[in-house]
């Protein structure tokens, strides 16, 4: 990859709303080149999709998380490629990795009640045949996301002035 | 009736006029939604593998003294740094010196070059400490003028100026705080040949050596014809490793020098704190070991900030000389009759923005006000649409 590209990728990640004269500004590179680096990762897939993070605890809407670690039969000449594709198909699914360790499959689970998530677990994702057993573990609280930390009060601890 | 204890004091230390910086920080402190652009620190913390190499040194009860010039592994890790980092040769055993901070190197280069009478010269503007700290020696600080016009670069015409039969030594402050000014390699040797010629000591201060933006990065006098034998080089891990609360600075020089400074040291100090010469050892070892990641990485997330920061003092029509070197803009301030003191109280009232007025750096200083870039992007941005608005209303 090339250097402008990983430059560009750490200041979106930082803030992807920045206008393309200020990114070409910090990099030093021209407003083309700057258009046509990140045109390039987006068609790539390098960059999926500019959307922020959001702290859903401070909306009042009602929402409930879970971790589920699903344990699954690999399938023959497919491995777990087969069954991870039918569990993200689900719209309740926001996440899914293949993992090693004791379980294979982790997902990041989302419902509007915890009665919905439940009958998602219960309905959906261990009647799948390959499925052969879940653990749901509810999200209490975020205390940090894609490297952000939730928590209010994240202070400078620099003295304001100094030589 | 008690006595008065001014009666008491050393005259010449009491007239040495207090930090300008001071009034300012007890103003903006009293403002806590004001965006600060005067801090002189990074603004990110110390990397991790440092602060535990630190923290497993408490708990392994490393807590004794070190030796007087600090742990022999650190100084040859110095030594391997300045050899492949800038191309100079220290012997470990007796030309590198670990100090309580750089501001201990620039006191003990200081203590032991000046005799009373010795003048010194001090390029300004420049960081606080010089001139109080050729008073506190003994001696007579003599400003030397540098300007925006040759990008506040010391030149042989400036110094050749101030010097007298009485001139001992300089101060060789770059890359410069507040200006962010630097010596190309073409100013270092015209320099060099002066400095010779007038047989100058040379106090050279290159705390903000990892923070230099051009292709070559930093240059050291002391590598210049016949500068090594005269330069005493002062450095530290404060800014190129996010370590300024730490207090980790070294000298290295001739062990003629070093031996006389680490005299005084020895004294006064006995030996620089025992963590923090082993999480500044711990610096050492990964950035040789995996290339200086950390050090690059910093330095182009400055490198970013700082061209943001001089275009957007450009396009609110002020003069700004692009930086090179460490983490500050030095714009002119628009002429509409305030000072920069003036012109930064009035900024930190009414927009809760600190900048620190040139003048604090030295009185050429004047028309200009210091900022700091080692801050967070969004508040940068925020903190430069707030200047934007009160220059346009001035």
């Amino acid at each position: 990859m090339r250097n402008l590209q990983m430059e560009l990728l750490q200041i979106l990640k930082e803030d992807c709303r920045l206008p393309l004269e200020q990114l070409a500004t910090m990099t030093g590179a021209s407003l083309e080149e700057v258009a046509a680096a990140i045109a390039e990762m987006e068609k790539s897939g390098v960059i999926l999709r500019y959307s922020p993070v959001i702290n859903w605890d401070k909306v009042a809407k009602e929402r409930v998380e879970a971790m589920i670690e699903v344990r699954v039969t690999p399938q023959r000449d497919q491995g777990f490629d087969a069954i991870a594709e039918r569990i993200y198909r689900f719209d309740e699914v926001k996440s899914v990795y293949l993992m090693s360790g004791a379980y294979d499959l982790l997902l990041l689970v989302e419902a509007p009640t915890l009665k919905e998530l439940a009958f998602f677990v219960s309905t959906k994702l261990s009647t799948l045949e390959t499925v052969t057993g879940t653990a749901t573990h509810f999200v209490l609280k975020r205390y940090k996301s894609e490297g952000i930390i939730f928590e209010d009060g994240k202070e400078d601890k620099r003295l304001v002035v100094m030589a | 009736m008690s006595l008065n204890a001014k009666d008491y004091l050393n005259r010449d230390i009491v007239n040495v006029p207090k930090s300008g910086i001071r009034k300012f920080f007890d103003v903006a402190q009293t403002m806590p939604g004001a965006i600060s652009l005067g801090v002189g620190e990074p603004d990110f913390v110390t990397p991790y593998h440092i602060r535990n190499a630190a923290i497993n040194s408490i708990l392994d009860g490393e807590t004794q003294y070190t030796s007087n010039w600090g742990l022999l592994e650190l100084r040859q890790e110095i030594a391997l740094y300045m050899k492949s980092r800038f191309q100079l040769t220290y012997d470990p055993a007796k030309e590198v010196l670990i100090t309580v901070g750089a501001s201990e190197g620039i006191d003990l280069a200081l203590r032991i070059l000046v005799n009373p009478g010795d003048e010194v010269l001090v390029p300004q503007p420049s960081y606080v400490s010089y001139a109080p700290g050729v008073v506190f020696a003994g001696g007579k600080p003599v400003s030397v003028r540098t300007d925006a016009s040759n990008g506040f670069a010391l030149t042989p015409e400036a110094v050749l100026e101030a010097l007298t039969p009485n001139t001992k030594a300089i101060i060789l402050p770059y890359p410069n705080n507040p200006t962010g000014g630097i010596l190309d390699r073409e100013g270092l040797e015209k320099l060099a040949k002066l400095f010779v010629e007038k047989d100058l000591i040379v106090i050279s201060d290159e705390i903000y050596a990892e923070l230099t933006y051009t292709d070559e990065g930093h240059v050291s006098i002391a590598t210049m014809p016949g500068m090594w034998e005269r330069t005493i080089v002062i450095n530290g891990f404060s800014k190129s490793f996010a370590m300024t609360g730490w207090r980790m600075g070294y000298l290295c020089a001739p062990a003629a020098f070093c031996d006389v400074m680490c005299k005084i040291h020895q004294y006064t100090i006995m030996c620089a704190p025992r963590q923090g010469q082993v999480a500044a050892l711990q610096a050492l070892r990964q950035g040789r070991e995996d290339g200086w990641q950390d050090v690059a990485q910093m330095r182009s997330s400055y490198n970013q900030r700082r061209r943001l920061m001089v275009k957007a003092f450009r396009d609110m029509g002020l003069e700004c000389f692009e930086p090179m070197g460490a983490f500050y803009v030095f714009p002119a301030i628009p002429k509409v009759g305030l000072t920069s003191e003036q012109f930064c109280e009035k900024l930190l009232r009414e927009m809760e923005v600190v900048a620190v007025p040139g003048t604090a750096f030295g009185e050429c200083g004047e028309g200009h006000i210091r900022c700091c870039y080692a801050t967070a992007l969004n508040l940068l941005n925020e903190a430069l649409s707030r200047i934007a608005q009160f220059v346009k209303n001035l």
